[in-house]
């Protein structure tokens, strides 16, 4: 994009944008620009998400900034007009935000004492993600050049180490611990695994990364590949993310081609292949156990731990798993440091958290913001406020996330100040939610997502999320035991301690956290009338008339 | 060793141990219901859970090994709240049918439930009611009962490398299912019955034949015989409490009288009979293929006594059946003397006969129904018993099975050799052959202490022997100076490795004897719940003092069998044998394909 011309239109092409037209509206664009005799000076580029999900086709103006959205075919003559013609905005289809200019991208705000700006997402919505030129073009692989020859795997391990970049998953593990292990591991080979199984409800930044900047992917799992000696890298991703897959698939033929993936790599004599694995679309197999039984074609459902996959992982060799997220970071801390990282976010979290925001608000979409941002931050400030109703509850994290109230906005979104309140970060999604929303009937609806996903192994998960389910349903028809609520509290609690993965481990948290919020709610459901069958024999003794 | 603390005693154990075995040997039991000792600890059904010092959430104590100063706790009042919590789940998952279930009085979940107080389950049943499986002789399963251990998930794929039982759909919806089908018969199934026996409540059993034999007995115009095999005799008692390998040939033989059976006969008769056919039938191969030549003469031979290994072997690899000894099991050698010399013997029509089993296997009730068992003219044993039928059948007659005297057996077919009791176990059936193989051969015993050949003798999965001959009778000398290698499998995982070795050229036997189950059939699908290792070895131990008590420890020393030849077969391989005793097989691979 760094040719003549006068200005850029950057039409974001994404799993969501596709399926409002946005292939066709790209086309058009460039029709109506040659009739218009302005192909010289505007070039129409594809490019990933820019940004906001619930306005059709959205498209970006380069370098002026200004976004439109809800494009559609018969505004396309209208617009070209008006804009690059007469020279002003479009207004009908004018957006309420603006492109991040290159100048943003590091800005350091004095407000909250931190820089802010974009470390995962600075290529998403800027760069034709189905062009390795543009990816290097703007610094690509330059990284992974620079550290085949100059450093050891040790000092990358020791930067990522440095930097405190913790897994992007959901758990939350110390990314440089993780690598290490599988470094010390003797056996071969080794593998790189890039977790690409998203399957929290509501979370879609891996795809939105993956579909805006795939090399970027690629470039991080080859750096993890020299960092713990391993020459094989596999992207486990969901089967329905056929665009993910596409570009995936493109960029890993582009980098082959060029010797930046593939045998002797920058003829350092460090080689790395990448394929790819579909999965069939099950949640469970995003739990790094499970996906590697998926991977190895068996029945996707966790092993044992330990041992660990760092010593026993894929084909029972050593294997590190990272998510998506946590691999896009990892260029970019290479290239500028861990120093530069930790000036992002909290002492205790630093960098960045990408997070896809959806909901009762005006503005859903995916954000990339400072790790500890408050939650009332979020959703006043970078999801543009509630769009009807009054804020009522969020659940961060995905369905396995927590149920926060309005007392809970000025939590900061990091990982320790979660873990303080006993709350996880989860994976990155954000449900808000206003007044209108029933806390029960939105608790029966976690559970059944549950029910479904549960792989059945292990008795707690498979019978106590069944059981949840009812136990929520019957609140939601006000026909709850009268102990309905503590049954629940000890189910969740037990359920925690005992499930054999973290999938029936984590229901504690949506369930734990709504009852502790809004437990009043919750009991409207129960009739303090109604007992067990069981008690019910017990006590209905008949009374017998002698006379 | 490590050191730790289990419920405030310490405690020192050998490195490697688990929580769940550290503490059973220190007198704290940790209940379970998904383990299964030396074959599965997949740490699933979360009853085992204990509380380790430090650990966020509760460890699975079958799995996690013991450290250097963990602190455990097997029943704080977080494990005991948990481990209830578990139960209730499984509980509210599970048919409340304990009256009328087959288990009755012997279910493990029954057990922890008892053991733990349950008396309120505060889970409503959410179970949908799915169909009964009884599509196959042997096996009934009722998939309403099934706690989703998958004990019989690991027997079927990884002990028998059969693969029948797989967990189908996921979550609350998971059922144990046979391939994509919902019935037995719908997938490949041996019948060998090994996920019966590990199942821990009533959803995996043999099908209940009792009532027919009953039915048998209660009529007039019936002369019903019964035969048990020799497996029996060293498990039977540990239905009745005895300890196991608690020798109860003679409290058995008293106790089928009393049940109103006309003659108390022994499967061993046709065990001797069926070591003078197979001995013959392998010395007659090995002089084809030595000395004339012959090359259609299939070897190694295999043994052909385990139903559930001929069943194998026509799914899994047909290309065998030349290989495999066109001898009947001994159960169907028995039926069909039974219902034509010995009904001649006694004035009576085979078709009055009825012929009972008492078998220690489920797939003997799939054999007796094959087409080929019918050439005495009519079915040739008409109902076959496990173990466990047997000591229900007893309990039903009010039977004191304990206190009973020893009785003899009836003559002639209940007469037999300690070559025979041999049958029971991995090895026996080799270890009888060779005993008269090499007799007839050279003129001399086989040169082992006590007649045991101890290298193919234990549970080791396959074991090998090779016996040099030396000294022949004339009419065997070309087999002067020859080595025989011989080969023994028991369990169907076995087999395979052995057959793949011997497919792929890297091994060569004369002889392989195979038995379908873990130690032969002491350890049958129909033997008494639950088979340890340590209890195959305490039935074997009894099965060879069996063996050694006796007067005749070789089969053709059998004197009833001598008469039977004289009388009625003529010779081993006879016209007369090979119509009666010998059968064929048939390519079920490409049936199924």
């Amino acid at each position: 994009m760094l040719n003549k011309n006068m200005a850029h239109i950057l039409v974001g092409i994404d799993g969501n944008t596709i399926l409002s037209g946005s292939r066709k509206i790209k086309t058009d664009l460039i029709t109506e620009l040659n009739k218009q005799g302005l192909s010289e000076q505007i070039s129409v580029i594809e490019t990933g998400s820019i940004g906001p999900i619930n306005q059709g086709v959205v498209i970006g103006i380069y370098p002026t900034g200004e976004m439109y959205g809800n494009l559609v075919e018969e505004d396309i003559p209208g617009f070209i007009q008006e804009r690059f013609i007469k020279g002003r905005p479009y207004k009908k289809l004018l957006l309420n935000e603006s492109l991040p200019s290159d100048l943003e991208l590091e800005k350091y705000d004095s407000r909250k004492h931190q820089y802010i700006g974009r470390i995962v997402l600075d290529n998403c919505g800027r760069i034709n993600p189905e062009s390795i030129e543009e990816y290097i073009g703007v610094g690509g692989y330059e990284v992974l050049g620079k550290v085949l020859k100059e450093n050891t795997p040790d000092e990358i391990i020791q930067t990522i180490k440095d930097s405190g970049l913790r897994g992007r998953g959901g758990a939350g593990f110390p990314t440089g611990l993780k690598w290490s292990f599988t470094a010390q591991e003797k056996g071969s080979p080794k593998y790189v695994i890039c977790n690409a199984d998203e399957g929290e409800p509501g979370t879609f930044k891996d795809r939105l990364i993956m579909e805006g900047d795939p090399h970027k992917i690629l470039e991080g799992m080859a750096i993890c590949g020299y960092a713990i000696g391993a020459n094989f890298g596999y992207i486990y991703i969901r089967g329905e993310y056929k665009l993910c897959i596409q570009r995936l698939k493109k960029a890993i033929e582009d980098a082959e081609e060029l010797g930046l993936l593939g045998k002797n790599i920058f003829n350092s004599g460090f080689d790395f292949q990448i394929e790819i694995k579909i999965g069939a679309g099950s949640y469970v197999c995003g739990e790094e156990t499970a996906l590697l039984s998926s991977m190895e074609g068996f029945r996707g459902e966790p092993k044992l731990k330990p041992p660990y996959p760092a010593e026993s992982g894929f084909l029972s060799k050593p294997t590190n798993v990272n998510n998506v997220e946590t691999l896009a970071n990892i260029a970019p801390i290479i290239l500028k440091g861990s120093d530069w990282f930790k000036k992002h976010g909290t002492k205790d979290s630093p960098g960045t958290k990408v997070y896809t925001i959806l909901g009762h608000i005006n503005r859903p979409g995916l954000i990339e913001v400072p790790m500890g941002v408050t939650l009332r931050e979020i959703v006043y400030d970078y999801a543009g406020g509630m769009s009807t109703g009054q804020f009522k509850m969020a659940q961060i994290g995905g369905t396995a996330g927590d149920v926060l109230s309005e007392k809970m906005m000025d939590i900061h979104l990091d990982y320790k100040s979660l873990q303080e309140l006993d709350h996880n970060l989860g994976s990155g999604a954000l449900l808000i939610m206003n007044d209108s929303v029933s806390v029960t009937s939105f608790m029966k609806w976690c559970m059944k997502f549950y029910v479904h996903e549960s792989c059945g192994r292990c008795s707690a998960c498979r019978i106590g999320t069944r059981q949840l389910y009812e136990s929520f349903k019957r609140l939601e028809q006000n026909e709850g035991y009268y102990d309905e609520l503590t049954n629940i509290k000890e189910l969740a609690k037990n359920l925690h301690l005992v499930s054999f993965c973290p999938l029936g481990q984590s229901i504690s948290s949506p369930v734990l956290s709504a009852l502790k919020y809004f437990e009043e709610e919750l009991s409207e459901g129960v009739d303090i009338k109604k007992i067990h069958q069981s008690s019910e024999k017990k006590s209905n003794n008949k009374t017998y008339n002698y006379s | 060793m490590v050191n730790f603390t289990l419920n405030n005693m310490a405690v020192s154990v050998p490195e490697g141990t688990t929580i769940l075995k550290a503490a059973r040997q220190n007198g704290i039991n940790i209940p379970t219901l998904c383990y299964l000792e030396d074959v599965q600890e997949p740490g699933s059904c979360r009853v085992c859970v204990v509380e380790v010092e430090g650990a966020k959430t509760l460890q699975p104590s079958c799995v996690t090994k013991v450290t250097e100063g963990m602190k455990v706790r097997t029943n704080s009042k977080k494990v005991r709240d948990a481990r209830k919590m578990v139960l209730e789940l499984i509980l509210s998952d599970h048919p409340w049918e304990c009256n009328t279930c087959d288990r009755n009085g012997d279910c493990e979940l029954q057990k922890l439930a008892e053991e733990h107080g349950i008396r309120e389950v505060r889970f409503t049943s959410v179970k949908e009611r799915l169909p009964l499986d009884e599509s196959t002789p042997g096996i009934i399963r009722d998939p309403n009962k099934c706690i989703l251990c998958r004990r019989c998930v690991t027997v079927c794929q990884e002990v028998q490398g059969v693969g029948t039982l797989a967990p189908r759909a996921r979550g609350f919806d998971t059922v144990i299912a046979p391939g994509q089908g919902d019935m037995l018969s719908d997938a490949v199934c041996v019948q060998c019955g090994q996920c019966a026996a590990v199942c821990p409540v009533g959803a995996i059993s043999e099908k209940d034949d009792i009532d027919k034999v009953w039915e048998a007995i209660d009529d007039p115009d019936k002369f019903v015989v019964v035969q048990t095999a020799p497996a029996i005799r060293a498990a039977l008692g540990e239905c009745f409490g005895l300890e196991p390998g608690t020798l109860i040939k003679g409290k058995m033989t008293a106790a089928l009288r009393m049940l109103g059976f006309d003659k108390v006969f022994d499967t061993n008769f046709a065990a001797d009979l069926t070591i003078l056919e197979e001995g013959t039938e392998l010395l007659t191969r090995l002089k084809k293929a030595l000395v004339e030549k012959d090359k259609n003469i299939a070897l190694p031979m295999f043994t052909s006594c385990s139903p559930g290994w001929i069943n194998y072997m026509e799914y899994f690899y047909p290309e065998l059946i030349p290989n495999i000894s066109t001898c009947k099991s001994p159960q169907q050698m028995f039926g069909v003397v039974a219902k034509t010399y010995f009904a001649e013997k006694v004035g009576k029509k085979k078709e009055d006969i009825v012929v009972v089993s008492i078998m220690p296997c489920t797939a003997k009730k799939y054999e007796c129904n094959r087409d080929e068992m019918n050439d005495s003219g009519v079915k040739d044993v008409d109902y076959v018993l496990t173990t466990r039928e047997l000591g229900k059948f007893i309990k039903q007659a009010g039977i004191d099975f304990v206190n009973l005297p020893d009785e003899e057996m009836d003559a002639p077919l209940g007469i037999s050799t300690g070559a025979a009791d041999i049958f029971a176990n991995t090895g026996g059936v080799m270890e009888a052959a060779l005993r008269t193989a090499y007799e007839i051969v050279t003129g001399r015993e086989i040169p082992f202490n006590k007649l045991h050949i101890t290298p193919i003798q234990g549970l080791d999965g396959v074991k090998e022997a090779s016996l040099k001959i030396d000294g022949t009778k004339k009419e065997w000398s070309f087999l002067e100076g020859a080595t025989v290698n011989v080969a023994v499998a028991h369990g169907l995982g076995n087999a395979k490795k052995i057959i793949e070795k011997i497919l792929s050229g890297e091994k060569q036997y004369h002889f392989i004897e195979i038995m379908a189950c873990p130690g032969g059939c002491i350890g049958g699908g129909g033997q008494p719940r639950m088979t340890t290792d340590e209890i195959r070895k305490a039935r074997i131990q009894a099965i060879y003092k069996e063996d050694e008590g006796r007067e005749y420890r070789k089969s053709h020393e059998n004197p009833a069998l001598k008469v039977l030849y004289e009388e009625f077969l003529g010779k081993p391989l006879g016209e007369r044998s090979h119509h009666l005793l010998h059968t064929k097989y048939f390519n079920k691979k490409d049936e199924d394909a």
